[in-house]
């Protein structure tokens, strides 16, 4: 009888004590799969990770950035696919972990990767050049339906993010523009400030320093609400003075780059617990406060529940425009 | 205030005991990293990255940037001693560097390259210094006909000039741009060449391929010619260091080219590779006398070497004014940047000045303590020859296979590099040359991504190539070059036979 009694109060004690995390721990160096080249938008959300974790010694291993950056990021979900069930791996992306499947035919498909957490909002702005004729998003798009397909609009691969947006504006609206894809976003943003491209969607971070000298300026932001109050960039404008785009009557909602980190399939549950609190602990850091301040992203930390009905929406909005286009890969 | 000052304002930031010592780790880690083949400068800086983020940002750009420094010194070292080039940019110094080390002089071999590598990177900051602002706007001239027109005129000084049997060449150019198809194309987003093989998506590696052809491939030859490497027999006498730099003035012709060559591909953003292959291409074809390039010839070791690290310090220019980066160490830099919170773009210059000149005056300082450094080691690296075969042909098998493995951590590349090594052997074997193949191969690519956004732009003319000025005159150089070194061989031959006839 106390025998009973005391082993029931032992195991209670032991599942009170030991938190859900602790069940797992790195016993090996952790990899970090960038499904970028290095020195691009993910590259630097994966070190920045990287810099946190270590440095406040939330992961007590060391950690290994590798870039996988070929076919689009391809590369780097094949990898995860390869190591089906290993808690020593992460993969760092966007949504391009969700959307590629769709448009290119590859060997791999998002059940073989399980999300662990978004940790940022990359914006979309439509920008032109500084002495452009456009003066809100309508005149451009009011153009392009004049002159269809004549207005050459730059952005950074093709049928990735950049070009979905345009697509996108072009099945709202009925304009008809010229997508030319380059290779990024820093690339597309000169070819607007020398006058090779008449506009780009690049994210903030991207044509910041053409804005700030004044070659290029902001239309408008594809977000439900206006930018976050920042120290004025471009003469007395800031981030925050940038209207919305649904506000100059282009009725596109939102549309936003989450950026994600995903584990391969099949690992344990107590692993997924793990690097979630890890990230949640990353989130709430200062250094993770500055890199969205520098960078211009919007703080959005979603896990579990809440990160599977964003995906779920941001896939279902991408292939509605994927299926109109006719790119989907089947 | 002039550039003077405020590159003397500069100084007074970079030379702290602090930033010295930085200097002197960056160049002694990148020499390392850059011998090594495969750990390139973009691996070694991406690495030091998460370290930078404890220092202030311009302690953090001098370390990165010396540490690029001293890799572009030392990919120069294999290239010459085993044929095995450390850095991409540094393929087009093997064709002469190793001949002439292994007829014994390789440490005339070393110092000419490294003499020339400094006098290249010292004549690229002297122009960031001088024409920071203009060289920047002319940059923002370039679209993506203009593009293509550099990458074109770069074709047409390698190839135009060529020696080897024109069909065989077009081969070997042929099997590069196949080679450089291979995976996602950026424009289109659809998959080429990989036949089902999940490692070929994101395209075959050029380092992989170089490590293969070259370093694999010219061990098989050296085996077959009976297991030993002509230099054993060199003697290392620092004195000959000196007796090499005292010969470098006679190569002044090639020093102003081959660094205008630089500069233009460094500011243009045509890279430190495109500019070494492309200055080799015109020192060869301008030559007269004297052994004939590709057995040894000095000038083919200062061609590719100054243009080489002049275009290596431009590319810092577009990088920090415009936020593109013109080669892939650069890239990683730029990401750096972003991630200290600085902006690159035409601003920086005047919103973060200490930043700015204190690179740039750490450029001359950190170069300087480059050339000293590498020129002690030169002994050292050159002895290495000496040792026999059986012990250094393992050892060089070794450090292909881990070069390969560390560019993507892929052992599919082990079986690539394999492959490439029988390839290589073949074609020297049958006289095939190796260049154009690299040449396409690290070209190829965005010369097929700039005529193809071309063709978005113009609706398919091919007029766009000759819409404006500036790409109307590149393409007419690059047509020349590819054009009239032949028809001057036919009108020569003319000329010659008339008094006979």
């Amino acid at each position: 009888m106390t025998k009973t009694k005391t082993g029931l109060l032992a195991a209670t004690a032991l599942m009170l004590a030991a938190p859900a995390f602790a069940d797992f721990a790195p016993t090996r160096p952790v990899e970090f799969i960038v499904a970028s080249g290095a020195g691009g938008g993910t590259d630097n959300f994966a070190r920045t990770i990287q810099a946190v974790l270590t440095r406040d010694e939330i992961v007590e291993r060391p950690i290994v950035v590798l870039n996988k950056g070929g076919g689009s990021g391809a590369e780097a979900f094949l990898y995860a696919r390869q190591n089906e069930g290993d808690p020593h791996k992460l993969v760092f992306g966007t949504n391009n972990v969700y959307l590629l499947p769709h448009v290119a035919k590859l060997a791999y498909t998002v059940e073989d990767l399980q999300p662990v957490a978004a940790l940022a909002l990359d914006e979309f702005l439509v920008w032109v050049k500084a002495d452009s004729p456009y003066q809100n998003v309508m005149d451009l798009v009011n153009a392009a339906k004049e002159a269809p397909g004549t207005i050459p609009f730059g952005g950074s691969q093709s049928k990735d993010t950049d070009e979905t947006l345009v697509a996108l504006i072009e099945q709202t609206t009925g304009a008809d523009f010229k997508y030319v894809p380059f290779n990024g976003g820093g690339e597309v943003g000169v070819q607007l400030a020398g006058g090779h491209v008449a506009a780009n969607v690049n994210n903030p971070n991207e044509n910041a320093g053409q804005w700030q000298a004044g070659a290029i300026r902001p239309l408008c932001v594809f977000a439900p609400q206006r930018m976050a109050e920042s120290e004025p960039v471009s003469g007395d404008m800031g981030w925050h003075d940038i209207p919305t785009c649904k506000e100059q009557g282009l009725e596109i909602e939102s549309y936003q780059m989450p950026r994600t980190v995903w584990l391969p399939a099949g690992t344990e549950p107590e692993v997924l617990a793990y690097y979630q609190a890890a990230m949640q602990k990353v989130a709430e850091s200062q250094d993770w406060k500055d890199y969205l301040a520098k960078t211009s992203q919007s703080a959005s930390f979603l896990t579990g529940n809440e990160l599977a009905e964003f995906i779920k929406t941001s896939e279902a909005n991408a292939v509605k425009v994927f299926e109109a286009e006719g790119w989907t890969a089947q | 205030m002039g550039n003077f000052d405020l590159l003397m304002h500069g100084f007074g930031i970079a030379i702290t005991p602090m930033h010295l010592m930085l200097m002197v780790g960056g160049v002694m880690m990148g020499l390392i990293v850059g011998v090594l083949p495969g750990l390139g400068a973009p691996n070694g800086v991406s690495l030091l990255i998460p370290l930078t983020f404890a220092l202030d940002p311009t302690s953090a750009i001098i370390l990165l940037s010396s540490m690029y420094w001293g890799a572009l010194f030392g990919g120069s070292t294999t290239s010459i001693l085993f044929n095995i080039p450390g850095e991409p940019s540094s393929v087009a110094t093997t064709f002469d560097g190793y001949p002439l080390a292994r007829s014994g002089q390789s440490t005339r071999a070393l110092t000419l390259a490294f003499m020339s590598a400094g006098f290249g990177a010292l004549l690229g900051v002297i122009v960031i210094t001088l024409l920071a602002g203009w060289a920047s706007n002319f940059a923002l001239k370039f679209g993506a006909p203009e593009y293509f027109a550099v990458y074109f005129l770069a074709f047409a000084a390698f190839i135009g000039m060529g020696s080897a049997a024109p069909m065989k060449t077009l081969v070997s150019l042929a099997a590069g741009l196949l080679l450089a198809s291979v995976g996602m194309d950026s424009v289109t987003g659809s998959i080429r060449l990989t036949f089902g093989f999940e490692d070929l998506l994101g395209g075959i590696s050029f380092l992989v391929v170089v490590i293969g052809l070259f370093g694999i491939g010219e061990l098989l030859s050296t085996v077959q010619e009976g297991l030993r490497f002509r230099g054993v027999a060199s003697k290392i006498d620092l004195r000959d260091v000196f007796k090499t730099i005292a010969e470098l003035p006679r190569y002044w012709a090639t020093y102003i080219r081959s660094g205008l060559i630089g500069i233009w591909m460094g500011i243009t953003p045509g890279g430190p590779t495109a500019a070494s292959f492309m200055s080799y291409g015109i020192a060869r074809s301008s030559s007269r006398k004297g052994v004939p390039f590709g057995t040894g010839r000095p000038e083919g070791i200062v061609a590719p070497e100054t243009a080489d690290h002049s275009a290596g310090s431009c590319a810092m220019l577009p990088m920090l004014a415009l936020g593109v980066p013109s080669s892939a160490t650069a890239a990683v830099m730029m990401g750096g940047l972003m991630i200290w919170g600085l902006t690159p773009g035409p601003m920086l210059f005047a919103t973060q000045p200490d930043f700015v000149w204190g690179l740039i005056a750490s450029m001359y300082v950190s170069n300087l303590i480059g050339v000293i450094l590498v020129l002690a080691t030169v002994p050292m690296f050159a002895a290495l020859l000496r040792i026999p075969f059986t012990i250094i042909g393992p050892m060089i098998v070794a450090i292909c296979f881990v070069g390969a493995y560390t560019v993507s951590n892929a052992t599919f590349d082990l079986w690539l590099v394999l492959l490439f090594g029988l390839v290589g052997y073949l074609f020297s074997r049958l006289d095939y040359p190796l260049a154009p193949l690299v040449l396409a191969m690290v070209l190829g690519h965005k010369a097929e991504n700039a005529f193809h956004q071309s063709m978005v732009l113009s609706d398919g003319s091919l007029g766009i190539f000759f819409a404006n000025p500036l790409v109307s005159s590149i393409m007419i150089v690059g047509i020349a070059l590819l054009v009239l070194p032949k028809l001057m061989q036919h009108g020569s031959r003319l000329w010659r036979r008339a008094p006979v006839e």
